[in-house]
């Protein structure tokens, strides 16, 4: 028959020209379906992998150092007047100002050099010059005659035909007479200014003298009066440098060698030396002593090149002392030191027209560069630390600054820092507040240190009850059982944690509060109870304990545990009546019963994390080291059993050592999501980033922090990137104990293989 | 027989050394950990739809030692024991024979009268509770609920009808039944306005922000030529002319809902007298019968899945949440499943099987593992950041400064969210795919068929299940994921749908709501807590049903799927 049909078909032709397209066609699909395939699946391999270069990428501005750029170069403005006392720009950096030797007030181009203005000075040749404060734009002259002249650069903003004009004056708050301080020379001369007083120091060649001026403004005509008091302070031989404190109530006096006297100058009725301090070590001379953004630290920069700051920190008695903080170096000695006008940020400047930019707080030196060949003399700000001036003997340097995160260095991120009113250095993490002054504080320590807390707490509850149970199911349990009960537990896994966070703080935390005693009777009831039980159950006549077969042990326990919990809850008000007084909390914060402080209580606090991230650690825990058991050769546990060991034996000497790989991946994969959870943190805790490992205390996570402040962080700020930052260890964290876990389990899985 | 069990009994030290005790200790934690997830399934579920009924109102003398006594009108919310010692120092003079006394919080409603909703009182000291057939309570659009008994019904100030009485008497019930007469009433007039402030007026709104970026659009092309602007001009006045149309029947529509006010009597003795346009339902629970009951229950959870959110979210329902949470669900859906597909296969079937694939596929493992929050500020840097601002300057320049696809939306969460999930998929698919015999694509291959035939026709089809089962776990973990989408364009109350009659009709820029950040929000941000938990219980209880539906499709699918393909398997 198959003969008969193959006489009937026809020789096939399987090369006419549709069928020949056809195969064309259909190559072509196949060659066009690989190529896309290899293009789109690596394309979405390459956007995954993305996450960690973005995250990289964002991070990275944050270690670069900054750099500076030459813009603008000519001779002094007004070349005549002599050198500069002062140096400084507006805002917009269009337009540059200097204070030359004979008191003459420059304004210039700082494109080019040209003159715009020449102010003049209204009294002529001044002796002394000090400035009050970059922000203030204010500044004062003292003369021959005793007298001072206070004045205060102004910039006006004007758009004549769209195009911005900025006009720049100076005026003279206090008059342009001058106010007569003294009746000597000055050669030193500090002024500080506030809403309320002004108080200005001078040093002459024998005598020093101290005026304030008292601002009160008059009830009825709302005209501010002042009001002068003097006073005359001991006279310093050699002084260097004179400084008035940001709140006027000390002065520091300096000499060439470092020696400073402190003099308390609150009350000029009675001024008195408070402290004498060394402020340089070794034999360097004192060149600069100034004040870093905000008033509060004293940076004093010695001839070695050596850069210390200060501040005052108030010691057991709650006296404030000016107190050595932290230094830094140039490399050699120092001709002059700029602020930065918004940051506490600083450059330093040596003779052969090298350049340090630093920051103070996070101690980085940011910029080491050559930028003048010849003698230099002098270097300043512009306002947004975007821009520098230099002096040298040749004439005046514009340099661009690209300088976007000196605050921030590996050791201030990860280290103590020891922050301006604090009285130690301490990790802290508080990145906004309310006033101009405030320094943001990034410390990823009290974030690290709340995470590990978290995941700490979480683990503790979650690695005996998932590992336990996971022995259970899988080796004790009935088969029948054992299907029910894995959905069950897997269903765990799948409750979003927004529902755990907020049962916690909302359900969990309260009721905790209010029960404590129980929460920690059923640490002690549970275990005992279950022991208890299964001894009596041993006891049972063997009718009823064949009731329930081998594996089936749960389902008995479960209304134990349920009366053994309930009971507890019950009890929890009469144990705190018979142990605690009725109230447990207080006794807990008493000083002196458990530690000698006393433990603070915070209702959402680490315990209600532990437990409700615990639950959400459990299933993944539970369901892996299950795995593991579960595919532990039988041969091995037979054979055990033959031997004549118990079920026990088996599972503690054979079986749990070759399932160990698993269970520790299982641990780990726990504990990374334990650490990258965020909502059950952020609702169950009131995310305050301490540093306790107080059970009953909150903590701030890195995930958590991510989510409350990245919505509102400046894009490009050091905060943002820091954020970044934060995210970045995270991914790197939980990445790396991912793949080490997956490693030893499929490490795990080959060997199982091979048995 | 039994002389031989006697003999078997075990002395305690046999029993410690037969590791019985220790295995018991294991059958203790499978025990509490299945008490824990049920014990929270049932907690959930029980106060989510507790929510809902109609609880009775009771009224009694509240006489607190060394304080006025007064009557309360509340209802129930929770009780718990408190230690007297606490009350004691909290100032609250109790006697001395008690140890332990019960509290209760109680809903007292008429925060607009008292300044708030709840309070705690001791029960000891409630006293001649009764629960009045005419005690009602009126839901309304602010303020949350109020209890009281009604008085008189006035429509333009003229009583309509009154009562005075406190019982079910004739005169009584008329006054209650003019009282829902006029609530239906307002309740028609309050949905049309509804209906031409959000759907005529948004319309017309809509129309005119067109008009002007249409406008400055031209104008940053310079191409604004004067037929342009007159044209752009008339369209406007037409709008406008529109508007005011739908302005004038608006002011008749309120005139018309404000005509009708009711007079209550509240629990202090003090008469108030309210607008019924305030109203949104009136019910006299403890005259309910159970059927009754049953059918208000109805109406409630009806609102609370069709409703939009009332009183900052603490009252009415969430349909915006359901639809947000639907709508970037279904997205992610349409982004995650051929990538995560393509990528499974790539790897499975074309890729070379060497070191860099193992890499690869345990890195991808791997991602599924990396806190989501991470995904969240990378969708914000990078998809908000850097694409989105991107796509502003490019496309969208008139509507700068403020930002288009530069803020968070539906397209970047459900972006975000596709990344997040697509470890996922491929995993799920890559594990269908090793499942399928390599005997059935020899087969494929051997009768011809070209590889790309052999995957379309043959292996894809076989490993669909796999494929649904992966695309299942991640559409369950994106409904439940609330950390990131809090980055990327979320928010707890959106003006309006991001589907609607407006062209282009689906507002990928548009940020939504979602059902996880709404109970984020509710329970946590909102400022009165207390009256919004029980709505957060629902929401929760919602997301639950949702999740573990999703879930437990998936898990039948994976079993079905194991079934079918085990004969396969030799």
């Amino acid at each position: 028959m198959s003969t008969k049909a193959d006489q009937k078909v026809p020789e096939l032709d399987f090369d006419t020209p549709a069928l020949k397209r056809h195969r064309k066609v259909r190559a072509l699909k196949d060659r066009s379906a690989s190529v896309g395939i290899a293009i789109g699946g690596s394309s979405v391999i390459l956007a995954v992998l993305l996450i960690c270069f973005y995250l990289m990428y964002e991070v990275a501005p944050l270690f670069s150092g900054a750099s500076i750029e030459q813009k603008g170069s000519y001779s002094l403005p007004a070349e005549e007047s002599g050198k500069s006392l002062y140096l400084t720009s507006e805002e917009q950096t269009e337009i540059g100002f200097r204070v030359a030797e004979n008191g003459d007030m420059i304004y210039f181009n700082i494109a080019d050099g040209s003159v715009i203005k020449n102010v003049g000075n209204p009294l002529g040749q001044p002796t002394a010059f000090a400035l009050e404060s970059d922000t203030s734009r204010m500044m004062a002259f003292a003369y021959a005659d005793g007298r001072v002249l206070v004045a205060k650069q102004n910039y006006k903003t004007t758009y004549p035909d769209g195009v911005r004009l900025i006009t720049p004056s100076i005026e003279y708050p206090y008059g342009a007479e001058g106010i007569q301080v003294a009746d000597f020379a000055p050669r030193q001369l500090s002024v500080r200014d506030n809403d309320e007083r002004l108080t200005l120091a001078v040093i002459g060649d024998q005598q020093a003298q101290v005026v304030r001026l008292n601002k009160d403004v008059n009830f009825i005509t709302e005209e501010v009066e002042l009001t002068e008091t003097r006073a005359e302070i001991p006279f310093v031989e050699g002084t260097r440098a004179l400084l008035i404190s940001g709140d006027q109530r000390y002065l520091y006096v300096a000499d060439v060698n470092g020696e400073m006297s402190e003099f308390d100058i609150r009350d000029l009725s009675d001024v008195s030396t408070k402290d004498q301090i060394d402020l340089i070590k070794g034999d360097a001379q004192l060149v600069s002593m100034r004040y870093l953004l905000g008033q509060s630290s004293v940076m004093v920069a010695d001839s070695s090149g050596r850069v210390s700051q200060w501040f005052n920190v108030r010691d057991e008695n709650n006296v404030e002392h000016l107190t050595y903080i932290r230094d830094v170096q140039h490399p050699t000695g120092l001709v002059d030191m700029a602020m930065e006008h918004r940051r506490k940020g600083f450059a330093t400047l040596d003779d052969r027209g090298i350049v340090s930019i630093f920051n103070a707080t996070s101690s980085r030196q940011v910029v080491d560069e050559r930028v003048s060949d010849d003698t230099a003399r002098m270097i300043s700000f512009a306002p947004r630390a975007n821009g520098l001036l230099l002096e040298d003997s040749k004439g005046l340097h514009f340099f661009a600054v690209d300088n976007e995160h000196p605050e921030v260095s590996w050791s201030s991120i990860w280290g103590k820092v020891w922050y301006e009113g604090y009285q130690e250095p301490t990790y802290t993490w508080q990145s906004s507040a309310a006033n101009n002054d405030f320094e943001p504080k990034y410390s990823l320590m009290p974030l690290a240190f709340g995470t590990i807390k978290a995941a700490f707490y979480a683990m503790l509850m979650a690695v005996p009850l998932a590992i336990c149970g996971a022995i259970y199911t899988a080796y004790f349990m009935a088969a029948p059982l054992r299907r029910k009960i894995k959905p069950v537990i897997e269903l765990m896994e799948a409750l979003p944690t927004v529902i755990l966070g907020f049962l916690a703080g909302l359900f969990f935390a309260p009721f905790l509060e209010e029960n404590l005693a129980a929460a920690f009777s059923i640490l002690i009831v549970l275990p005992v109870g279950v022991l208890l039980f299964s001894f009596i159950w041993s006891r049972m006549p063997a009718g009823i304990r064949w009731m329930v077969p081998e594996g089936w042990q749960p389902l008995l326990l479960i209304p134990v545990i349920v009366l053994l919990g309930w009971g507890c809850v019950a009890m929890s008000p009469v144990i705190e009546l018979s142990f605690f007084d009725g109230n447990i909390r207080g006794w807990l914060g008493e000083p002196g019963i458990i530690f000698e402080h006393g433990i603070t209580f915070d209702q959402r606090n680490s315990m209600v994390v532990g437990f409700a991230m615990g639950f959400a650690v459990i299933p993944t825990i539970f369901s892996i080291t299950e795995d593991a058991i579960f595919s532990v050769p039988k041969a091995l546990t037979q054979g055990s059993l033959a031997l004549g060991a118990t079920y026990w034996q088996t599972m503690t000497r054979v079986v749990l050592p070759t399932a160990s790989p698993g269970i520790f991946s299982a641990i780990m994969i726990g504990m990374g999501r334990a650490v990258g959870e965020t909502m059950i943190v952020l609702m169950a805790t009131g995310n305050t980033p301490i540093m306790d490992f107080n059970i009953f205390e909150g903590m701030r996570t890195l995930a958590a922090n991510l989510a409350v402040e990245v919505p509102e962080s400046e894009v490009g700020s050091s905060h943002y990137r820091i954020l970044f930052l934060a995210a970045f260890v995270l991914f790197v964290f939980t990445f790396v104990v991912n793949t080490i876990a997956e490693t030893v389990r499929q490490h795990l899985r080959k060997k199982y293989g091979s048995l | 027989m039994s002389t031989e069990l006697k003999q078997k009994k075990q002395t305690v030290s046999q029993w410690v050394k037969s590791g019985d005790p220790w295995v018991w200790l294991n059958a203790g934690a499978v025990a509490i950990s299945v008490i824990m997830v049920l014990g929270l399934l049932a907690l959930i579920a029980v106060r989510g739809l507790g929510h809902f009924w109609p609880a009775d109102i009771s009224q009694g003398t509240y006489s607190l030692p060394g304080s006025q006594p007064y009557t309360l009108v509340a209802e129930r919310v929770e009780s718990t024991e408190v230690p007297a010692a606490q009350l004691r120092e909290a100032g609250i003079d109790v006697a001395d024979h008690h140890d332990l006394m019960k509290r209760t919080l109680m809903k007292t409603g008429n925060r607009d009268v008292y300044g708030s909703d709840f309070r705690w009182i001791i029960d000891e000291y409630f006293t001649n509770e009764t629960r009045p057939e005419m005690l009602f309570a009126a839901e309304r659009h602010e303020w949350g609920n109020l209890y009281g008994y009604l008085q008189a019904v006035k429509e333009d100030g003229q009583v309509v009808a009154s009562t005075t009485d406190l019982t079910p008497t004739e005169s009584a019930l008329a006054t209650w039944t003019a009282f829902e007469r006029s609530i239906e009433r307002a309740t028609t007039i309050y949905d049309d306005i509804h209906t031409v402030e959000k759907d005529e007026i948004g319309t017309i709104n809509h129309a005119l922000e067109r008009l002007r970026l249409e406008q400055r659009r031209l104008e940053l092309n310079n191409d604004l030529t004067p037929e342009k602007q007159a044209d752009i001009d008339a369209q406007r006045a037409e709008q406008n002319a529109k508007y005011q149309a739908l302005q004038q029947r608006l002011i008749d529509l309120y005139a018309e809902i404000n005509r009708d006010t009711f007079v209550v009597q509240v629990m202090d003795g003090s008469v108030h007298e309210l607008q019924v346009a305030k109203v949104v339902r009136a019910y006299r629970p403890n005259a309910m019968g159970i059927a009754q009951k049953m059918s208000f229950y109805g109406s409630k959870v009806w609102e609370f899945l069709s409703a939009e959110p009332r009183e900052a979210n603490t009252e009415g329902g969430v349909f915006p949440a359901i639809f947000g949470t639907v709508m970037m669900v279904l997205l992610m859906t349409v982004l995650v499943t051929p990538f995560g597909v393509v990528a499974a296969v790539y790897l499975r079937e074309y890729a070379s099987q060497g070191f860099v694939t193992r890499t690869i596929r345990i890195a991808v493992n791997n991602l599924a593992g990396v806190p989501s929050i991470v995904y969240g500020v990378f969708g914000l840097g990078f998809f908000i950041y850097f694409l989105g601002s991107g796509i502003d300057q490019a496309f969208f320049p008139e509507a700068l400064p403020s930002p288009t696809f530069g803020t968070g939306g539906l397209m970047w969460a459900s972006i975000t969210l596709a990344l997040l999930t697509v470890p996922v998929v491929i995993v799920a698919t890559e594990e269908g795919l090793s499942r399928i015999p390599r005997n059935v694509r020899e087969g494929s291959l051997a009768l011809g068929a070209t590889k790309a035939e052999t995957l379309w026709r043959v292996v894809l089809p076989m490993a669909s299940p796999a494929i649904m089962t992966g695309v299942i776990l991640a559409v369950a973990r994106a409904a439940g994921e609330v950390a990131p989408l809090m980055l990327v364009g979320v928010v707890k109350l959106a003006p309006s749908l991001p589907l609607d009659g407006n062209y282009p009709y689906l507002h990928l820029d548009q940020k939504f709501m979602h059902l996880g950040f709404h109970i984020y929000d509710v329970g946590f941000q909102s400022p009165n807590v207390e009256a919004a938990r029980p709505l957060v219980y629902a929401t929760a209880l919602l997301l639950v049903i949702v999740i573990a539906t999703l879930n437990l499709a998936a898990v039948t699918i994976r079993n079905h799927l194991r079934e079918k393909y085990k004969s396969l398997e030799m």
